[in-house]
């Protein structure tokens, strides 16, 4: 038996969260003393792909066939699971990411495997189960799950494990698979990227602003100070549902759920749905003229002023910091 | 056109979250029950795209009998007519099954989940059905447009979005954008009660999966506040202490 773990690409490039999949496997491989099996699907570079070894991989396999270049979850699904087959692989490993979400339940029905999505722990294999955890009731509460199938699956949160260089060395072997038609109904039609901007749910750094900005005229600070610290700008509901900036940057209970190194609330009061999309990041720093915010109560650094005279303080010091 | 939309009945938004029996289940005293949030909006773009004459939105619910009021909320809110499985929903897997062995033959162009439920979470149903069903599946769908049988659907993805063209049937799971939530009018609530709700019992699956205990995550110690003149002391903790910039 064996781990395998899935590493998406973008344009051909392994992604951070691919990178922490990698390492979680591989602890899980080291726990379980087997290999760790890496898989790709699409054009990738051999050197990205030999570089997988330096977070664990001790074997490379590589899917490049021309219809493959673009991710469609059926096809990509069907590979998956039939490498896992084909390597006698029992765990599987892939991001939680936006595709992953559509990728790793039909894995899971492909091989009747027990999946859990959105996994914040490695497996615990006291008496002989396998349970794993994850966030639910949007963050209020976790769960430990039991995967009582032989082969599991496993959707790995991003930024909830840590990146760890090691010096395995990997062979790369070009996997042979025969598409199905069937799996290619669903045609790209477009791709639009906002190349500029750091993904959100990939963020280590979440600068997010509510109604205390008055209005969308205001968010050039706010998009400065993100770019200073690298950051992806995220909005409270309220905000979005005004227009004043797009849905995707909505982060709370019914948008995105973001767990960063640091969120920076700007003018959100803190609604209990927007706080439940926000809760697991691991420090979360409050900037509102409030005092009696709710949000001060989960916050980690508050700063009680408004935002129109701290922001721009903020990036003076970020600058300063850069500079010094 | 015939639209399927599964629903699924969570606590409110607002619920304290707490747990019973050592910690295994989650405790449902004085909770309210609602329609999910996002199942409630691929319901409501389900019914804006079947406005023509003989097109049918089938609103689909695995649980038991307590269950009923969400449903005819549904109805009340558009939907033409509603089935219950009849069966206490465990797992993803468990109820995608159900969905699946019910929608088999029933000639859907359309099946919409919404992207999660708050509840669990899991945005797995979506995917789970499409595989079932050997038919496309759009797991995060921000928009859903149709021309003829094809669905133009657009998917969010890291940084951006994807515009998928895809043949009748498919799958998708709703996210926020995809249509506004709708109010059920005093005629559409007068209306429900009149309306189809039939039950189906359940096929037989085995779980893969098992809640065997919850937690709740460690409160956070309590907020250090820093002045309003003195922000650069802001950035030395971030820097120093807590090392996240």
């Amino acid at each position: 038996m064996s781990v395998l773990v899935y590493i998406e690409n973008a344009e051909g490039k392994f992604k951070k969260s691919g990178f922490e999949g990698v390492c979680y496997a591989k602890e899980i491989a080291n726990q379980l003393n087997t290999n760790l099996i890496a898989l790709s699907i699409g054009n990738v570079a051999d050197e990205d792909l030999k570089a997988l070894g330096n977070y664990g991989a001790n074997k490379v396999l590589t899917v490049n066939q021309n219809n493959l270049t673009l991710f469609i979850n059926q096809a990509y699904a069907a590979i998956i699971a039939h490498a896992t087959t084909k390597e006698n692989a029992e765990i599987v490993v892939l991001s939680n990411s936006f595709s992953g979400k559509g990728l790793a339940p039909r894995i899971a029905v492909k091989l009747q495997a027990g999946l859990v999505d959105g996994a914040i722990s490695l497996p615990d294999f006291t008496n002989g189960k396998f349970v794993v955890k994850n966030n639910v009731f949007s963050s209020k509460a976790i769960a430990l799950v039991e995967i009582t199938s032989a082969v599991k699956v496993l959707a790995l949160m991003p930024n909830a494990y840590k990146v760890v260089e090691t010096s395995e060395q990997a062979n790369i072997e070009t996997f042979d698979y025969q598409t199905n038609e069937n799996d290619f109904t669903s045609l790209i039609k477009e791709i639009v990227k906002a190349s500029d901007k750091v993904s959100l749910p990939d963020a280590e750094i979440v600068v997010s602003a509510g109604r205390g900005l008055k209005g969308p005229e205001n968010w050039g600070m706010i998009e400065e100070l993100a770019a200073l610290l690298g950051a992806a700008v995220a909005c409270s509901k309220p905000v979005s549902d005004a227009h004043w900036r797009p849905h995707e940057e909505h982060v709370g209970q019914t948008g995105i759920t973001v767990s960063p190194n640091l969120y920076i609330a700007i003018g959100i009061s803190g609604a209990i749905q927007h706080i439940a999309g926000v809760s697991s990041s691991k420090i979360i720093v409050v900037i509102n003229k409030d005092a009696d915010a709710p949000f001060f109560k989960v916050a980690d650094y508050g700063i009680v002023g408004d935002a129109f005279e701290v922001v721009p303080k903020l990036i003076a010091a970020v600058k300063a910091l850069k500079a010094s | 056109m015939k639209i399927l939309v599964c629903i699924s009945n969570v606590p409110d938004t607002t619920t304290k979250i707490t747990f019973t029996d050592n910690n295994s289940h989650f405790n449902t005293a004085g909770v309210q029950f609602i329609l999910n949030p996002y199942d409630e909006i691929a319901l409501a773009r389900a019914i804006e795209l079947t406005e023509a004459e003989n097109e049918i939105v089938t609103v689909l619910h695995v649980g038991d009998a307590t269950t009923d009021p969400t449903l005819r909320k549904a109805l009340a809110i558009g939907a033409t007519d509603a089935v219950r499985i009849n069966a206490q929903p465990t797992d993803a897997y468990f109820v995608a099954n159900q969905i699946a062995a019910y929608a088999k033959d029933k000639d859907f162009d359309i099946i919409l989940t919404g992207r999660e439920s708050i509840d669990y979470n899991g945005a797995k149903v979506a995917a789970m059905l499409g595989e079932l069903l050997d038919i496309p599946s759009v797991s995060i769908t921000k928009k859903i447009t149709i021309e003829g049988d094809t669905g133009i659907l657009e998917r969010e993805i890291e940084g951006g979005k994807e515009v998928l063209a895809i043949p009748f049937p498919f799958v998708a799971g709703t996210a926020e954008g995809v249509a506004d939530w709708k109010i059920p009018n005093m005629r559409g609530i007068m209306g429900a009660r009149t309306k189809p709700l039939i039950v189906v019992e359940a096929v037989e699956v085995n779980n893969l999966t098992k809640i065997i205990q919850f937690e709740t995550p460690a409160p956070r110690t309590s907020v250090q506040l820093v002045d309003a003149g003195e922000v650069d002391k802001l950035i030395d903790l971030l820097h120093n202490t807590a090392k996240v910039i």
